[in-house]
């Protein structure tokens, strides 16, 4: 018996949706502060656009495997050795592109096939074996981080074809005529993509609304579309200002982007957070729920090569310590964002936001010229706090 | 006689919500009081509010113990009183032995260093006093659920105990161990020990009981003497429910038609000690339009069977045919066996049955997602479409289907379960303990809805432990015992006596095999 069931009194609509809203924005509006925060103190130098598009470029690599890192959290699983995969990978490339001479296309491709194999093998033993998630990965982090040493022999291997690099270094090619130092077309991506946003959601609302389903309150939605489409278009504006859009910066808004959508709106997404809440119930529904574990870690694995390769690219060269601790950015990227260590909740918006916040922080605090050992303790002390506010927030 | 305890005029509210109004309860020493009501009623938080969880401040009135007014600030000062409360949740620690979770807070230590023998010497005392016949050292984990019941109270004895609190102790046990167990609360009566007993089940609160309280909407409205007049169950469920609930099951007219789900020589053995075979060949079968019981003690293999036929989900080793409508299959996954047709609504909900944390729209459809997802990409308004519908017709009551399931009543939890399987639109619906920790008034909808199953032309079959609930609902009752059908009657024809009997007897052959063989041989 349940004392739960009475019913909770009627609270003023209004007031009801901007409740709900604040804890779903909660750790955007952190984001907001923490970057209001840093600005001020920063003198104005975090929002410059060369510091924007190096904050983008920094930690690109954090957020794609944190789309992957997501999936594997929400299924109630961890996955320890993404930061060893990543260099491990990057390590092969390497030895591909530089020492082989093998067509980048073809490394690039064969790169991710490894991640996903390695994924495979990891994901094999903790879907199908039952082998904890923790003690798996925690295998694989050693494993390759040695191999990683091995194929480069302890030494750094590079340069990587100019081509490659671009994936890390480049920018999108400029079509229209350079209007000063803006490059109009990014500005005209960004300003698409603002519209874009705004008339989706615009759609879907009154498209809910015929339904006769209950909307939120019109101001806050115009409110709401006027604040998002603002700051896609402020954003575009200072990267545009300074060497238009990064390509990364293309991969990971449409990584986003689908990983958000399969997330929220397919059969297998809503499967991998059923497997995640409830994974006996879920397997009683019909859900092969090995298999989608395996499948998260297959996932996982690809991206972490994907993120591998950008780093690689990035540094244009392998070094045996690459990825050294990415791991532990992209799980408490993951947790600040929302996810829950027991599985089954999780957003991939709010994986997203907490790695800018870690992100914003590492470069924040450089910039203050704190040192690299003060940051950690503020990063650590973030990660506690975040996941309290959290806690705190379920409980009530 | 004075009360040993008394709550004067409580009243408890939440957020606007009143869950009691004006109660007053007492209990004397040496008495078992029953308290009764539907879920949601209040009994609950007067038992939180009783034991301190809900701390004095939060709620209006006085509570009275042995003469003097209490106020609780948490339920370590109740306890120290000896008021304990077991809980419905057995909280069991399920990898610790018998003696370590009697003795968790308290061991009896010298300076520090737990005494093993006197843990061992006291706990043995306790077991005995419980009637528990097992070793100390015996983890919980293989004990049966009746048996954790028994170490829980055991556990209570260990503290200084004056009132014993039980919040629906025998909901998970089978008629034996709920026997022994209303058989103990007796010998507690007879130390003085006064206790407060929530049930559903109004067979052994009649037993029991020497008073009973009836709560409703957070009200007392009815309270009962049981030395004075005798004990109506009607009467106790008109006050409950507020309605006459001269008929506790619906009427039905079967209309049963062609056999839709047939079972033949069905074996499975266990999947940790593959050499046990714990579903012995049995031939089982249901027709359309047709709800048919299997009876039987707990642990006789009826869910292991039902699992099993159940995409294999429960056992190795599995042979026999299975047929629905006449064609033969195999149903190597769950997948498979809701694709065919079939579909089994757990006896455990909350474990196997929901995603807690998930609202009822995701509950509901998540067993079909197909039906709401062309091109495997879901459509969120056919499914906000289908899951109220769901929710209207089962009339589940949430605030909106993006409720979370773990808010709502064990009643509502079980529609939503049901809605789930129904989406399927299956042939045959296993359904085992539907009304498990459910209400009076919520069980009589769930026999409803199995009603309006079988009209519709599918198969049902329900598994139940409760004897009553079989002989009102089903057409045909198939007795399983130790993992063979020992029995089958038609619904006119049973009765408890008659299924207990095949129970019986088919337990004491067991015990002789040589006799049973030698008697099976005769012509």
């Amino acid at each position: 018996m349940t004392d739960k069931t009475v019913s909770l009194p009627e609270e003023g609509r209004h007031g009801g949706f901007i409740k709900n809203n604040l804890r779903n924005y909660g750790m955007l509006m952190s984001l907001i502060a923490i970057m209001l925060f840093f600005q001020v103190m920063t003198g104005g130098t975090l929002l410059q656009p060369l510091n924007l598009t190096n904050l983008v470029l920094q930690n690109s690599y954090i957020v794609i495997m944190a789309l992957g890192m997501l999936l594997v959290i929400v299924t109630g699983h961890i996955d320890l050795s993404v930061g060893s995969v990543a260099g491990f990978i990057g390590a092969v490339a390497a030895l591909l592109m530089v020492t082989y001479k093998v067509d980048y296309t073809l490394a690039f491709i064969a790169c991710l096939a490894l991640g996903a194999a390695i994924g495979a093998a990891q994901g094999y033993w903790v879907a199908y074996f039952k082998i904890p998630s923790f003690i798996v990965t925690l295998a694989g982090m050693l494993v390759f981080k040695g191999l990683a040493l091995a194929v480069l022999q302890g030494q750094s291997l590079g340069p990587f074809p100019a081509t490659f690099q671009k994936l890390s270094s480049g920018f999108i090619p400029e079509m229209l005529p350079e209007a000063g130092t803006l490059h109009p077309t990014s500005m005209l991506i960004g300003a698409v993509l603002a519209l874009g946003l705004v008339y989706a959601s615009a759609k879907g609302r009154s498209r809910e609304q015929s339904h006769g389903i209950e909307v939120e309150p019109y101001a806050f939605f115009l409110g709401k579309s006027i604040l998002l489409a603002c700051a896609v278009l402020y954003f575009t504006y200072l990267i545009a200002s300074h060497r238009g859009l990064p390509n990364v910066l293309v991969i990971m808004t449409a990584l986003i982007a689908l990983y958000g959508f399969v997330t929220r709106r397919t059969v297998i997404g809503r499967q991998i957070y059923a497997v995640g809440g409830n994974a006996k119930a879920a397997s009683l529904s019909g859900i092969k729920t090995e298999w989608l574990t395996f499948l998260t870690f297959v996932n996982m694995g690809v991206l972490a090569a994907l993120a591998g390769l950008v780093f690689a690219a990035r540094l244009n060269t392998a070094t045996p310590k690459a990825g050294l601790g990415f791991e532990l950015d992209v799980i408490a990227a993951c947790f600040i964002g929302g996810a829950s260590a027991y599985g089954g909740v999780g957003r991939v918006g709010g994986a997203v936001v907490g790695a800018m916040i870690m992100g914003v922080m590492n470069n924040g605090m450089s910039i203050l010229g704190i040192g690299i050992d003060y940051q950690q303790v503020i990063k650590g002390l973030v990660l506690l706090g975040a996941v309290c506010i959290d806690v705190y927030n379920q409980r009530r | 006689m004075t009360a040993m305890l008394e709550m004067r005029n409580v009243s408890k509210s939440f957020a606007g919500v009143q869950a009691l109004r004006d109660v007053n309860f007492s209990v004397h020493a040496g008495q078992i009081h029953a308290l009764v009501g539907e879920n949601g009623a209040g009994k609950s938080t007067l038992m939180k509010v009783l034991s301190g969880v809900y701390p004095a401040g939060s709620y209006e009135g006085t509570i009275v113990f042995e003469g003097e007014e209490r106020r609780f600030r948490d339920i370590n000062d109740s306890e120290a009183l000896g008021i304990i409360i077991i809980h419905q949740e057995l909280a069991l620690i399920p990898l610790m032995s018998i003696a370590e979770n009697i003795f968790l807070s308290h061991p009896p230590s010298k300076f520090g260093v737990i005494d093993r023998d006197e843990v061992y010497r006291r706990t043995r005392e306790l077991l005995a006093q419980v009637g528990l016949k097992e070793s100390p050292d015996t983890l919980i984990t293989d004990l049966g659920v009746g048996k954790q019941q028994l170490v829980e109270i055991a556990k209570a004895l260990s503290k200084r105990v004056r009132m014993l609190i039980l919040d629906e102790p025998t909901a998970s046990l089978n008629e034996a161990d709920s026997a022994a167990l209303l058989e103990r609360l007796m010998a507690f009566r007879e130390q003085g020990i006064g206790s407060i007993l929530i049930s559903h089940k109004l067979n052994e609160v009649a037993k029991v009981a020497d008073h009973i309280t009836v709560l409703r909407d957070g009200r007392t409205v009815d309270s009962i003497d049981c030395h004075a007049e005798p004990i109506q169950e009607d009467r106790i469920i008109r006050s409950m429910v507020n309605r006459d609930m001269a008929h506790r099951f619906p009427e039905r007219s079967a209309k049963i038609g062609e056999p839709v789900m047939t079972v033949e020589n069905w074996s499975v053995y266990h999947p940790i000690h593959p050499e046990r075979q714990v579903i012995k060949n049995v031939n089982f079968g249901v027709k359309r339009g047709e709800v048919v019981g299997i009876a039987g003690l707990m642990g006789a293999g009826r869910t292991e069977f039902a699992m099993s036929l159940f995409g294999r989900s429960w056992g190795t080793n599995i042979s026999g045919h299975l047929r629905l409508e006449g064609r033969e299959i195999a149903l190597p996954s769950v997948a498979a066996a809701i694709d065919a047709g079939l579909a089994y609504v757990t006896e455990d909900r909350k474990q196997l049955g929901l995603i807690l944390a998930d609202d009822v729209r995701k509950n509901i459809t998540l067993a079909s997602l197909d039906q709401v997802a062309p091109g495997k990409v879901i459509d969120d308004i056919a499914e906000l479409k289908i899951a109220s519908d769901y929710r209207n017709r089962m009339r589940i009551r949430c605030s909106d289907v993006y409720q979370e399931t773990g808010q709502l009543s064990g009643g509502n939890q079980q529609k939503v379960v049901l809605s789930k399987w129904l989406m399927t639109d299956p042939k045959v619906l296993i359904l085992d303990e539907p009304t498990r920790g459910i209400d009076v008034g919520a069980k009589y909808e769930i026999y409803c809805i199995i009603n309006e199953l079988a009209e519709a032309g599918r198969g049902v079959v329900v598994i139940s432990s409760e004897m009553p609930e079989l002989l009102g609902i089903c057409d045909r009752i198939c007795v399983m015992n130790d993992g063979a059908f020992v029995g089958e009657f038609n619904g006119a024809d049973a009765t408890q006596e008659k299924i207990m009997r095949a129970i019986m007897r088919n337990e004491r052959s067991n015990s002789v095999p040589e006799a049973a063989e030698m008697g099976g041989s005769q012509p």
